[in-house]
């Protein structure tokens, strides 16, 4: 019996379903590892993943990531598969300094917003300027959607393509709220 | 079909395209691009309501925002009924199914009628006097009636069914109004490829320019200048055009709210389009081109249908191609109105027209009106009307030198247009929080010294004409957006200027003329004087007691008038009256706007864990925790809540029971200085605590009372697995946080909340070890090797798991922290492996019960923010050698050391065993003393016990340790019951069933 239940697939509370309302594709994130990186200091790199790009903003790629949160805080994201990795890496690039790395891969829901309107579509619940201006690739943020705490990404390209990163538990309204969101931009 | 006072050409409706909507249960017929109100005058329907106070028949008195007395209920389909919605601006469509207000049984006939012939009665501050009146009065005849009465039109009954959006928007400049003075501003800001939003309320853009078909700007008919413009705008990837959008709030660094009605002018709608939007705009720059309201005259019986403004007149010909009757008298007091007299006459309709003004101080506009042949009047007052259910006729006067009126005359006519002058929309300037200016020139309250980073252009500061309002609005448009583009327009010229009038002359006894200054209140001029002889003086005290102005179109056409008769009856300049604070919304704002999507599903976050759906499969009930929904019990077929818990209680005591404690909050707490912070945030001592053990943590805040507790478990020497309580999660984070940025930034320490990362199953009882015997690999579960209160990391399931070895109900316990998205299948693979055993799943209240039947506290329910550690027996985890930790200064206060009188947590025994306290029940020692009596404390927890076999309660007691043994007396919903006080522990008082 232990054979059978080692192992055991991740359960994701929202699955995989894409839904689209309005044109706007809305996604759950696979199983990814996610991890909370808080070291004082913003030399050098972790992972290969820098640390001194400026505050709210993302770098890496779609696969790996680092969003820098605030002065001393950044949440990394990396393939499920290349968690155990990273710890090491992590390990070893920040020996010697005060940090903490606490594994949240559990903790958060990944949800994939992207389309032409997706930046309207985020604006029914984000009260942040989502403009290019104000909000280009590569910005990372925390933010509110409705009444729920989200972290907001936006991935390279001139796509939009976001990232909507929240608790668990709260996946089910976040995930709720976007689709409602996708069904309040119609009619222009 | 036939629309008798539809002109057979002009206007903007589209005449290819006819509908047929409902009024009062008879078909109307009407073209796309009617309003309801204009559909309705195109078919001679004037009567469209009755009064609010008087019942007196009313109709349409405008054509946009500010009508106060066409109010119709408007049915869209099931469940889709609004009241109060205005006639002027309701856009017409084929299914709509209208209904007039306020009377009974039908318009026509209305008995609610009597109440203008109780006029006498119905004064001003009547609600305020009947107070004074025989008390006896107030019960049986004042409150029956006045409820009856309040309230116009009838509330939806249905749930509304429709959906409302909700966006956010950020832009350069926000242009409010697309009226001439809009537009040109939008054009200037267009052009330097700034963000603009252009909002409307109208269906259409244009504003003025849509109902001055004649009008020219630089050489062209402003038609083509509209659609040229609005052509250009459209064009422009950073301009958003928004009609049908109302600016109603205008709030703090430029927040501004409007509702877009997205969908209500469709006859259908595409499955799931919102009805409404709604915006909340942060702008750079906002420009105000709200343009301005025209003001009614104040005489006798002004209130009739068929007496409109007359700018409305104009606009109703003009625009919608309808007139508002056969024979038109313009009363006046100003020159724009000469222009609907032109209009009129030029529409084919019996013009004539009375002016207030001496004819030398009237313009040129006298002969021009002549030449076409209308009649003049000039030096003419309005002394009344004719007619009832419609206007018959106008009562005029001319003004003799002496002030005296002179001979009466009725021209009879079937429509009058009224001009009392104009008012500038300062609605929204006002709310901004912008100061104000009267302008004598302009009679007019304009805007002057802004607030917030916004601008007037346009009537809406008191710039009439049209040239004026172009080249003003493209200068602030320019300005707003950092462009020094300059533009001056050329226009055709507009007839402005007008003689302020408060209340026109008359030769009838003042005390009996009903001049209606509020349409919607049924406020008259004489009320307002009533107010001023009675004492009030202030404007902001006169409008409530009468009413003016209060009703929903806030005083849009009244307050200028209301306000001149204060000042005249106070002898007073009208700015030393001041004026009345404008408030959001602007118009009337649907619920559902504001709701937007927070309904239902939607209203509020339900957090769930994991394990929620196997909870719901397996029957369980719910209760709300926080934001959290926790399994409340898990009843059997037939069982109430007291019988499942009866039978969950001794489960666990006798065999297993297993519950989801997966919302308590958790923190990592890590780095060097991890066991120094951890001791500065808890009373207790850290620094020795043994990785790999856990210790009961209890927190205070500064003022020395319990915060938080929970369990924590030291995972190194730098790290601390911190759980708090459910509800505390989110607050005892912050705490933290707080000091660790503020007070000690120099420790060396990082948080992060990892109450979702664990889910947490709680396996309680005897069996509990032989039931995660086999599922667990790495860790010795023997109780040598793995005692009470220690922390062992393993995998159990071959998921890796935190296990900690804990209870919160007094047996023998685990807590098995795993990664939530393997929790399900763990607690899956538990509960299988445990059924031999009879393993039972359980919810919190048996969790309440259990760890009540042990005496252990619940923050937030034995603790109430005034409770200190000692209060509830606990001040001997207090480390004593410790130098400082939050509360500790505190915990030598006078009143928290004091010797005699703090309230401490014991036991009741009830003499019956079988009566369960109510929990918060008072306590007293003597049930016949004298009220008030001394309360000694009340009941924080109460159950039956069914371990006990009897009830048990917690409670606080004004020192009850030394009470041990006493009887108490505790209020129970009939009277008192008796108690004995005991230790506050009820089961295993020696505590050694979790060491098994």
């Amino acid at each position: 019996m232990l054979e059978v239940r080692y192992r055991t697939a991740r359960t994701l509370p929202l699955g995989r379903v894409e839904v689209r309302p309005s044109g706007v594709s809305i996604r759950p994130a696979d199983a990814e590892a996610r991890f909370v990186l808080r070291v004082r200091s913003t030399e050098g790199e972790v992972a290969g993943l820098p640390l001194d790009r400026p505050i709210n903003t993302v770098s890496g790629d779609d696969r790996r990531w680092i969003a820098r949160l605030g002065p001393d805080e950044w949440l990394i994201g990396v393939p499920e598969g290349e968690a155990d990795l990273l710890q090491t890496s992590a390990a070893s690039d920040l020996a010697g300094r005060a940090h903490a790395l606490v594994d949240v891969s559990n903790r958060n829901v990944g949800i994939d917003v992207e389309g032409l309107r997706a930046a309207e579509l985020l604006n029914a619940g984000c009260p942040l300027d989502l403009g290019d201006a104000a909000f280009p690739a590569g910005k990372a943020t925390r933010t509110l959607l409705g009444k729920a705490e989200i972290v907001l990404i936006r991935r390279a390209g001139a796509q939009a393509r976001y990232r909507v990163e929240c608790w668990r538990s709260l996946a089910t309204y976040v995930h709720g709220f976007l689709q409602e969101a996708g069904m309040g931009i119609g009619e222009g | 079909m036939a629309q008798p006072f539809r002109l057979s050409r002009g206007g903007r409706i589209d005449r290819s395209r006819p509908i047929v909507f409902e009024f009062n249960g008879k078909p109307i017929h009407g073209y796309q691009g009617d309003t309801v109100a204009s559909a309705l005058i195109a078919n001679g329907i004037h009567l469209v309501g009755r009064s609010f106070k008087y019942h007196r028949p009313r109709g349409i008195l405008s054509h946009g925002p500010d009508e106060p007395s066409a109010l119709l209920s408007v049915d869209r389909g099931p469940g889709r009924v609004d009241p109060n919605n205005r006639a002027s601006v309701v856009e017409a469509r084929a299914g709509l199914r209208t209904t007039s207000q306020n009377h009974w049984p039908s318009l026509e006939y209305d008995i609610g009628a009597v109440n203008d012939l109780l006029s006498p009665v119905f004064v001003a501050g009547f609600y305020y006097k009947t107070f004074m009146w025989p008390r006896k009065f107030w019960d049986k005849v004042y409150e029956p009636f006045i409820r009856a009465a309040a309230g116009l039109g009838k509330a939806p009954t249905q749930a509304d069914p429709d959906r409302y959006a909700n966006r956010h928007a950020h832009c350069d400049v926000l242009i409010v109004g697309a009226g001439p003075a809009g537009l040109a501003a939008a054009l200037a800001a267009a052009r330097t490829g700034k963000r603009v939003i252009l909002a409307d309320e109208g269906p259409e853009p244009g504003g003025s320019l849509l109902h001055d078909p004649k009008a020219e700007i630089d050489g062209r008919l402003a038609s083509d200048w509209l659609a040229d413009t609005l052509a250009d705008l459209d064009a422009r990837e950073n301009v958003i055009l928004l009609p049908r959008t109302t600016v109603f709030g205008y709030y703090n660094h430029n927040h501004v709210a409007m509702t877009e009605r997205v969908t209500d002018h469709l006859p259908s709608v595409a499955g799931q389009a919102p009805r409404e939007r709604l915006w909340q705009v942060r702008a750079g720059e906002v420009i105000l081109a709200g343009g301005s309201h025209e003001r009614p005259l104040v005489f006798a019986d002004n209130d009739r249908p068929g007496i409109l403004l007359a700018e409305s007149v104009r606009v109703f010909l003009n625009r919608y191609g309808v007139a508002p009757g056969h024979r038109l008298v313009v009363a006046t007091s100003g020159a724009s109105a000469y222009q609907v007299a032109l209009d009129a006459k030029a529409a084919g309709l019996d013009v004539t027209l009375v002016d207030l003004r001496l004819e030398a101080d009237c313009g040129p506009e006298v002969t021009r009106l002549r030449q076409v042949g209308v009649e003049v009047l000039t030096g003419h007052t309005v002394v009344g009307s004719k007619g009832r259910k419609r206007v018959s006729g106008l009562i005029v006067a001319p003004v003799e030198s002496n002030g005296r009126c002179g001979a009466r005359r009725v021209i009879p006519c079937d429509c009058v247009g009224m001009s009392g002058g104009w008012t500038p929309a300062v609605h929204l300037f006002s709310q901004s929080r912008g100061k104000l200016r009267y302008d004598d020139a302009l009679d007019a309250f304009v805007p002057n010294i802004s607030a917030q980073a916004e601008r007037s252009a346009g009537a809406a500061r008191g710039t009439y004409d049209l040239a004026g309002c172009l080249t003003e609005g493209f200068a602030a448009g320019a300005a707003a957006s950092g462009s020094s583009e300059t533009r001056t327009f050329g226009a055709s010229p507009t007839l402005t200027g007008f003689q302020p009038v408060r209340v026109m002359p008359t030769d009838a006894d003042p005390t009996r003329v009903r001049a209606f200054v509020d349409y919607q209140n049924d406020v008259t001029a004489k009320d307002i004087k009533l107010a001023v002889r009675e004492g009030f003086q202030s404007i902001e005290h006169v409008k409530r007691y009468t009413t003016t102005g209060m009703a929903t179109d806030q005083g849009k056409t009244s307050n200028m008038n209301a306000l001149g008769i204060v000042a005249g009856q106070l002898d007073k300049a009208l700015p030393a009256v001041g004026t009345t604070t404008f408030r959001p919304p602007y118009t009337p704002v649907t619920f559902g706007a504001l709701v937007g999507p927070a309904r239902h599903a939607l209203f509020d976050p339900i957090r769930t864990t994991p394990i929620h759906g196997w909870a719901e499969s397996h029957g369980a009930t719910f209760e709300n925790v926080a934001l959290w929904r926790r399994a409340w019990y898990f009843p059997k077929a037939g069982e109430d809540l007291h019988e499942a818990v009866a039978r969950e209680c001794k489960a666990v005591r006798e065999g297993v029971g297993i519950f989801d404690a997966s919302t308590l909050g958790k923190i990592e707490v890590v780095g060097p200085d991890a066991a120094e912070f951890m001791n500065r945030m808890y009373v207790n001592p850290w620094a020795k605590l043994a990785n790999g053990r856990c210790r009961y943590g209890l927190m205070l805040k500064e003022d020395g009372y319990i915060l938080d507790d929970g369990v924590v478990a030291r995972v190194s020497d730098q790290c601390f697995h911190v759980t708090t309580t459910t509800g505390g999660a989110a607050r005892v984070l912050g705490h933290m946080e707080d000091y660790l940025q503020t007070e000690w930034p120099d420790l060396q320490v990082f948080l992060t909340s990892t109450t979702e990362q664990w889910a947490v199953i709680a396996l309680q009882g005897p069996k509990a070890r032989q039931v995660i015997e086999p599922l667990v690999e790495g860790i010795d579960l023997s109780p040598e090797a793995f005692p009470h209160m220690a922390m062992r990391t393993g995998t159990i399931c071959g998921v890796p798991t935190r296990l900690f070895r804990v209870s919160f109900t007094g047996e023998l316990g685990f807590e098995i922290n795993v990664p939530s998205d393997h929790a399900l299948a763990v607690w899956e693979a538990i509960f299988s492996a445990g059924e031999p055993h009879g393993i039972t799943p359980y919810g919190t209240e048996t969790m309440h019960v259990l760890r009540a039947e042990k005496g252990y506290i619940i923050v937030g329910q034995e603790t109430d923010g005034t409770v200190t550690p000692d209060d509830v027996g606990m001040a001997g985890m207090i480390a004593k050698t410790k130098v400082d930790f939050v509360g500790k200064r505190s915990l030598a206060r006078p009143d928290v050391i004091a010797t005699t009188g703090r309230k401490q947590l014991v036991g009741l025994m009830t003499e019956d065993p079988k009566l369960v306290l109510d929990e918060g029940a008072q306590i007293v020692a003597d049930p016949n003393q004298p009220i008030p009596m001394r309360m000694l404390g009340h009941v924080t927890s109460s159950y039956w016990s069914p371990n006990c076999n009897r009830s048990i309660a917690l409670a606080l007691v004004a020192d009850g340790r030394a009470l041990m043994g006493r009887t108490l007396h505790i209020t129970t919903p009939d009277g008192f019951t008796r108690a004995t006080v005991s230790e506050a522990v009820f089961f295993d008082t020696k505590g050694e069933r979790v060491n098994a």
